[in-house]
């Protein structure tokens, strides 16, 4: 982007992060039709990405819903819960299926890091210890100290790049979670096969492990990722990136300084940017981020409801 | 030395034959009585043996060995006394008679002789008796071996046989009722193990009228049991030849109530008496056999009597009760052919109004007398006998004059119709169930919507369980009492009656109190099944339902069924999961270490593969009531919990403060993204303005020119 005035277009979209200011900026643009407002987003996330995370949350709630109401069989809601999805049988294919989606969503990801690689024509080494690496590095470290003083007013936000590190630690907690929750789910899944190499009370450990782990996995995500993500005033009610892909570029320049100013440097930001979604696939990106965001609180009430009121 | 020689052959020959008991006997005693005895016997043997061979003996021989009161032999275990009383053998019927007369095969048999004597032939004299008891119940029972038979000794003795004339004779007439009454009395072999339909016979006949005469007033013409029973062609009643079948009663009877047929012309019209004896009734049907009573009957009545007044419609009680009895009623009921006195007893037929004379109501204990015992056990009979009128009798349950069996249909009687007939009281609100203090509630609609009630009622399957399958009929009583059919002792065996292999399973199952000494109270068929809202056990009501119910006491074991995956699923409604009984077994159920146990190492494979098809020994190791709460029993599932416990409380905690310090930061932002916002929108209105105020100042430009 060719930047004549740095200063205002800064405060200009700085603005522009919400709704209402984009609306603004639009109202201000037909006013102004002579002037040609570049209304072009940072592309901060590729197609795959958004379908992969869509599909991961679908099989993800899916999961979290047939198998809370199996350890929270106790409870009333969850008998109702199971009725709702077919009666506990079905419930008990249904997350088998949303097992295999996860397994698939996963392994695509996992092909689309050796494609990406291929196709920028870079070595592992690049891609993993490069400076837009997912590995926690010492960077990671010293952004967290300086992040902890920011909180406690000991210094100003740290210049974040294009991963902050509770975004790697949410990258990895899923890779950490499918490994285990997956394992354990196929043991409980093929329990007749796992035994002839492994005990049988196993199976009980398995159960256990599957269970908490899953626990921690569906509560860390519906609060913690919620918030970090979602719920954090300056973003609230919810940050739709993930399902955009695109991010108002005022938005980059303020959550992710360096990573703006590093493509600023080498000149690589006009490559990345592109004219908003259309309307209504906003429209329905919302629809669909709110039913997610909001089964998910359901999820987050119910657990703490078991958990506190009728834990047994 | 001759007597030397003697001695030693018979001790050979007698070692020889090894059977010869008698002589065995006698040469132990030889050994060891004193010389001077021993002597003298041989000298008595010696001279036997020379007179032996030459003519047959006399009782006097025979009493020579046989006087000796100590002589005895052994027959099997018994040992048998083989002295003779001379006195009173000569004494008896037979006294001028010699030994060999009845001892046939003593004739030319050498003395002592060596072999036991075969029995007396008394038919040798007496053919006609002997020929008759051949033929009797007892004779054919001697001839087939049975140990119990009585044979001739046993009623008349044998050596001292007195004439019947004699009064102490064993066969006189006020000895024979105990003397028939030494093997048909209560407890005695014959009583117990053989077929005799007759019960307390010796005590009844003593309390009846021909016992009683006999006994008390010594009337030595009352009818003592051989008078009817005859002495020696004792029969089976059902026997055509037997003096007590039907068709010959009344010839026995009337062989000392002669002309009896007068008495009873009113209620038999005196033709019929033998000429169609098959269609009316036999003595015996009115007056029991043994128990036959001083009055009975006072007077005979005929229906046709009774009617007279009873055919009127128009005939009322003092209190305008109907007392009209239709004859088409009584026609079709079971007692069609039982006579209207038979019932009203107390008619007497001297009187214009015969029934004037009736103070009590119908007793029909007096021909249903068992049934009648069993009533007044039960609580119906008890609550009666109090003066209860809510009380039911006889005639509350069967009606009166159109009493149907059981097996009619229309019966109040009938399967079908007895929850009905029970509900007339029973069912909630009605005058027995406010009565009620037990636990047992709704027991008619309960019943109704149970597993028997639908297949008595909607199946219509008669063999179904009904009220008095389980209560009884006439014996009703309410579950504490330890005689009740449905106490928790006698439960097990009243619901055998119909599920019998089941209770062949629970009898040795760990539940019976036959296998398993406790204190605490063991369950039975009710405690898991429920007493009236019996569930079928393959519906899904019965199967979620079945963990709770082994829980009441099997709690700690229950909840950590619950904590496992089979548990869970089962409280999501899942049926088809493994519940208590998948594993442990329904009915026979026994400890995990019991061989037969369906868990014992022999069978947990087995049980598993009911629903795992492929399952393996590893597999069958998975813990079905695993906790992760007990560190002792399971530690490695406490340790997996709370590791993974300490994992979710370390990530929350860093995460939740992480987010809480961000808090304040981020409203921060927020706040300064608003501020911007304001400026932004302050700024864009300004332009906005400026932008309106030139244009329109274009268009004034515009107009003006």
């Amino acid at each position: 982007m060719p930047d004549s005035k740095p200063q205002s277009a800064a405060t200009l979209n700085y603005a522009a992060d919400t709704a209402t200011a984009r609306d603004a900026q639009r109202a201000r643009a037909s006013a102004r039709a002579i002037l040609p407002v570049d209304r072009r987003e940072f592309v901060r996330f590729p197609h795959l990405y958004r379908v992969l995370h869509a599909c991961m949350i679908v099989s993800f709630l899916t999961l979290a819903l047939t198998g809370l109401s199996l350890k929270f069989s106790y409870t009333s809601w969850a008998a109702k819960l199971s009725r709702l999805l077919g009666g506990f049988e079905t419930a008990g294919y249904v997350h088998r299926f949303a097992a295999v989606v996860m397994f698939f969503t996963f392994t695509v990801h996992v092909i689309g890091l050796f494609k990406q690689k291929r196709r920028d024509k870079t070595t592992w080494k690049a891609i993993l210890f490069g400076p837009n690496t997912l590995l926690p590095n010492k960077r990671d470290l010293h952004e967290f100290v300086a992040t902890i003083k920011w909180f406690v007013g000991m210094g100003p936000r740290p210049q974040y790049g294009r991963w902050t590190y509770w975004e790697k630690f949410d990258y990895f907690a899923v890779f950490w979670g499918i490994v285990v929750i997956g394992s354990t789910g196929l043991t409980l899944w093929f329990p007749v096969f796992f035994t002839r190499f492994l005990p049988g009370p196993f199976i009980n450990v398995a159960t256990i492990i599957h269970s908490d782990e899953a626990l921690l996995a569906t509560g860390f995500i519906f609060t913690v990722h919620f918030f970090n993500t979602h719920l954090r005033p300056e973003k609230f009610p919810m940050d739709t990136t993930i399902f955009t892909g695109h991010m108002p570029l005022a938005e980059l320049k303020r959550d992710k300084p360096r990573e703006y100013a590093e493509l600023v440097a080498s000149g690589e930001l006009e490559q990345h940017l592109e004219e908003p979604q259309p309307e209504i696939v906003v429209k329905t990106i919302r629809v669909f981020a709110w039913i997610a965001l909001g089964t998910g609180f359901s999820v987050v009430i119910w657990i703490l409801y078991a958990m506190l009121f009728a834990y047994r | 030395m001759i007597l030397g020689v003697f001695f030693t052959p018979v001790c050979q020959d007698s070692l020889a034959a090894g059977a010869a008991a008698l002589t065995t006997s006698l040469c132990r005693q030889l050994a060891c009585r004193s010389i001077t005895r021993l002597l003298a016997l041989f000298v008595l043997s010696a001279s036997f043996a020379i007179q032996g061979v030459a003519a047959q003996p006399t009782s006097d021989d025979c009493l020579a060995c046989h006087s000796d009161k100590s002589l005895t032999t052994k027959r099997g275990a018994r040992t048998v006394s083989l002295f003779v009383d001379q006195k009173k053998f000569a004494a008896s019927v037979h006294g001028a008679l010699q030994c060999t007369n009845c001892h046939a095969d003593l004739e030319g048999k050498d003395l002592p002789h060596s072999t036991p004597l075969a029995k007396v032939n008394c038919g040798s004299c007496h053919g006609d008796e002997a020929g008759q008891y051949t033929k009797s119940l007892h004779g054919k029972a001697s001839a087939r071996g049975d140990a119990l038979a009585p044979r001739c000794v046993t009623c008349h003795g044998n050596h001292d046989i007195l004439p019947v004339k004699d009064q102490r004779s064993a066969v006189a007439p006020m000895k024979v009722p105990f003397l028939c009454g030494q093997c048909h009395r209560e407890g005695t072999p014959v009583q117990t193990s053989r077929n005799i339909p007759q019960h307390d016979i010796l005590e009844n006949y003593s309390e009846s009228i021909h016992g009683e005469g006999l006994l008390k007033k010594g009337l030595i013409v009352a009818a003592n049991c051989a008078s009817c029973h005859t002495a020696h062609f004792i029969l089976p009643h059902n026997d055509p030849n037997s003096s007590i079948n039907r068709r010959n009663i009344a010839a026995t009877c009337t062989k000392c109530h002669a002309n009896i047929e007068l008495v009873h012309r009113k209620t038999i019209r005196g033709e019929l008496w033998e000429k169609e004896a098959n269609t009316l009734p036999a003595c015996v049907d009115c007056h029991q056999p043994h128990k036959v009573r001083n009055v009975f009957y006072s007077q005979g009545m005929a229906d046709a009597d009774c009617m007279r007044c009873h055919g009127d419609e128009r005939l009322k009680s003092a209190d305008g009760r109907s007392m009209l009895v239709r004859v088409t009623e009584v026609a079709g009921s079971r007692h069609a052919k039982v006579a209207c006195s038979q019932c009203h007893s107390q008619v007497n037929a001297s009187k214009v109004r015969p029934c004037e004379t009736i103070t009590h109501p119908v007793d029909c204990t007096a021909c249903h007398a068992e049934v009648g015992q069993q009533y007044q056990l039960s609580t119906h009979g008890q609550m009666h006998a109090k003066g209860d009128v809510n009380a039911p009798f006889c005639k509350d349950c069967h009606g009166t004059h159109h009493v149907l069996g059981k097996h009619n249909p229309e019966s109040l009687t009938f399967p079908t119709n007895v929850p009905d007939l029970c509900a007339k009281c029973h069912r909630e609100g009605n005058k027995a169930a406010v009565l009620y203090t037990g636990t047992e509630h709704q027991i008619i609609s309960r019943y109704q919507e149970s597993i028997h009630g639908k297949g008595l009622l909607k199946s219509g399957l008669t063999v179904t369980a009904t009220c008095t399958s389980c209560h009884t009929a006439h014996r009703e009583l309410p579950a504490s009492d330890p005689q009740s059919t449905v106490n928790p002792k006698n439960l097990p065996a009243t619901c055998g009656s119909c599920h019998h292999g089941i209770e062949e399973q629970f009898v040795q199952s760990v539940h019976s109190s036959a296998v398993t000494k406790t204190d605490k109270p063991l369950p039975v068929c009710n405690d898991c099944h429920t007493a009236h809202s019996i569930r079928r056990t393959d519906q899904d009501g019965f199967k979620l339902d079945i963990m709770g119910t082994c829980g009441r006491c099997h709690e700690e074991i229950a909840k950590t069924y619950f904590d496992t995956y089979h548990g869970k699923v089962s409280k999501l409604g899942y049926t088809k999961t493994a519940k208590c009984y998948d594993c442990h077994g329904a009915h026979d159920i026994q400890k995990v270490t019991d061989p037969r146990s369906h868990l014992s190492r022999a069978n947990v494979v087995a049980t598993c593969q009911k629903c795992h098809s492929d399952a393996t020994r590893r597999f069958a190791g998975y813990l079905t009531h695993a906790t992760h709460h007990d560190p002792k029993k399971f530690p490695f599932l406490y340790w997996t919990f709370w590791g993974m416990t300490a994992l979710l409380i370390g990530t929350f905690t860093v995460s939740g403060v992480h987010t809480l310090l961000w808090l304040p930061r981020a409203f921060q932002m927020r706040r300064e993204l608003r501020a911007a916002e304001a400026a932004e929108t302050a700024e864009a209105e300004d332009e906005k303005k400026s932008g309106e105020a030139a244009s329109d100042s274009k268009d004034g430009d515009d107009a003006g020119q």
